[in-house]
């Protein structure tokens, strides 16, 4: 199990108060907070050897080197993906799947092809398929829910059509908590030729992740949501794909000649990373992976799954709590969306933050799922390494204050 | 630093500035909530970055607004706004209409021109301007009534 007390010191952020109150931080599916050896990275790195990267003969240029590459060298380790050539370094996930819709979707898909998605899609894992299919006249459809918020695979074998290119799903939903089958998936995907592409936005910083185990052709996810700086996204792809891929963007780095005619493009990686890329924040990012490495993600896997389950049951003990996501803490990850009775999620939201506890309140980014479950948006709280049950126990207090204000009729739990 | 008694006081009376009576009685039992048979005119308006929605109806006759409806979806402050306004506003000429708009949303902008408490009831919402996010829910339902002001105007 984790040390939380020690882990809490190692974040200077949660020493701060929000309206006098000890801030509880539970918007962590958003963006994590940062441990102090990430920050002391950063400074390091632009204090002492601050330099441009892979062209440089001097030293500073040869120390920012390694260390970028041995942040890659970091990140292939933590998915136990087979060759640092397979990680490529985008600002954040968002860029990560649209790369893959621009290069891979572009030189494959064809009029009348189909993309598959889920009902829990986030809008970063939306939109560029949506954008891709309107050009090429591609379909997309969407795998639905049951009434657990979990995916309707009943009959998995007839998932895919004939046409069936891409498909596409969160490793966890950022909305429901919902931890989707990858691996189930992945198998039927790779017997039928179709692509897959896992938007690990809320996966990588809380499961233990192996993309040969699951058996994606991608794995997209961001630092800032796993301890690490904002600005560093990461992008894994089967080897063979991203060779035969045409870069993302064009510039710097990412040609091997070049003449006024034309230019030929570097090798792996190097040919997805055009221009200077964000060399303090990988290198940071190394630093925070190094940090959920020696905490062990099995530990920080079960921390989660106990005060998802925790909050859970403290939840249900409330009245007029709305829960939405699987049951069960072991099917999903550290995020607990809930509605209080008829009250808008931003006055929810509201509440709470006088009482030092921060939410998140809306749509999430997933609107079309909003509009499935029949809500406006649901009040989110979501967990990392450094929270507490204690912390879960504030959120109830606020909550009921919530509930006095608004002042929901008195009925007794069932 | 304060005192975390003194916080904890500060704490409470903003939320009770933000929730005022008036405004959970409003957002409780909303008044001209529905919408009219046959308005001079209507319009929805949006406040995308929440999903606030609130669509206004009208029934002017002879320069007066006659009769006045909202309907829509959002928190509190959004909703109870909205209600607050039509009952403001219902039997008012378009340009003392106009006037009150003006001078709400410039009460929610913390101008030092206007007396909040010249607003009547209205002066309630003034609260929401510690909170700065919200204050775009508070004025969605005037800058709507305002867009229908001018449709009903370009139309006759």
């Amino acid at each position: 199990m984790l040390d939380v007390a020690r882990i809490r010191k190692d974040f200077p952020i949660l020493e701060r108060k929000v309206h006098g109150k000890p801030l509880v931080y539970f918007d962590n599916a958003a963006t994590s907070q940062k441990p102090r050896q990430v920050i002391d990275a950063l400074v390091r790195y632009y204090e002492e050897y601050n330099a441009n990267i892979h062209r440089a003969v001097h030293t500073l240029g040869e120390e920012a080197t390694a260390a970028y590459e041995a942040a890659r060298e970091k990140v292939a380790r933590f998915i136990n993906a087979p060759s640092t050539e397979t990680i490529i370094f985008t600002r954040n996930t968002t860029e990560a799947i649209n790369l893959v819709s621009y290069s891979w979707g572009n030189a494959n898909i064809r009029e009348g092809d189909e993309i598959l998605l889920t009902e829990m899609e986030h809008h970063s894992d939306l939109i560029p398929w949506q954008r891709l299919a309107a050009e090429k006249g591609a379909t997309i459809r969407y795998i639905g829910l049951t009434e657990d918020q979990t995916l309707a695979l009943d009959g998995i074998e007839n998932l895919f059509e004939a046409n069936t290119k891409m498909v596409a799903m969160p490793h966890v939903s950022n909305s429901l908590g919902t931890i989707n089958p990858v691996e189930k998936i992945a198998r039927e995907a790779r017997q039928r030729g179709v692509m897959f592409l896992v938007d690990g936005a809320q996966g990588a910083p809380h499961l233990p992740v192996d993309v040969q185990a699951i058996g994606c052709d991608f794995y997209a996810f961001s630092s800032h949501k796993m301890l690490g700086p904002t600005g560093v996204g990461v992008l894994y792809g089967r080897r063979d794909l991203l060779e035969e891929m045409d870069p993302f963007l064009g510039g710097g780095e990412m040609r091997r000649k070049v003449t006024f005619e034309g230019a030929t493009w570097n090798d792996l990686p190097w040919k997805f990373e055009a221009g200077t890329p964000n060399i303090a924040d990988v290198i940071a990012f190394g630093a925070a992976i190094d940090y959920l490495t020696d905490l062990g993600m099995d530990n920080v896997r079960a921390h989660e799954i106990e005060i998802t389950a925790y909050a859970l049951d403290r939840l249900r003990q409330l009245n007029d709590i709305t829960l939405y996501g699987p049951p069960d803490p072991a099917d999903r990850g550290g995020v607990v969306s809930f509605n209080l009775g008829e009250v808008h999620p931003h006055d929810v939201g509201q509440v709470l933050d006088q009482y030092g506890v921060a939410v998140r309140a809306g749509h999430h980014c997933t609107q079309p799922l909003m509009r499935s479950l029949g809500v406006s948006g649901t009040a989110r709280a979501s967990f990392y390494v450094y929270n507490t049950p204690a912390e879960v126990d504030v959120m109830i207090e606020a909550l009921k204050a919530a509930r006095d204000i608004f002042r929901l009729p008195e009925h007794s739990a069932p | 630093m304060t005192s975390s008694r003194e916080e904890y006081a500060r704490q409470e009376s903003d939320l009770d500035e933000l929730y005022r009576d008036i405004i959970l009685d409003h957002y409780r039992n909303p008044r001209h909530r529905g919408s009219l048979t046959d308005p001079s005119a209507s319009h929805e308006g949006l406040n995308p970055l929440c999903g606030d929605e609130v669509t206004v109806d009208i029934a002017l006759r002879d320069g007066r607004i006659e009769d006045i409806a909202y309907r829509g979806s959002g928190c509190s402050i959004s909703q109870s706004s909205a209600s607050m306004m039509t009952e403001a506003v219902e039997g008012k000429s378009a340009d003392e209409t106009r006037e009150l708009i003006h001078g709400f949303t410039e009460m929610m902008r913390g101008s030092d021109d206007i007396d909040p408490e010249a607003l009547g009831d209205l002066e309630a919402m003034a609260g929401v301007r510690k909170f700065p996010v919200r204050v775009k829910c508070a004025t969605l339902a005037w800058h709507t009534l305002e867009e229908a002001l001018d449709e009903a105007a370009k139309a006759s």
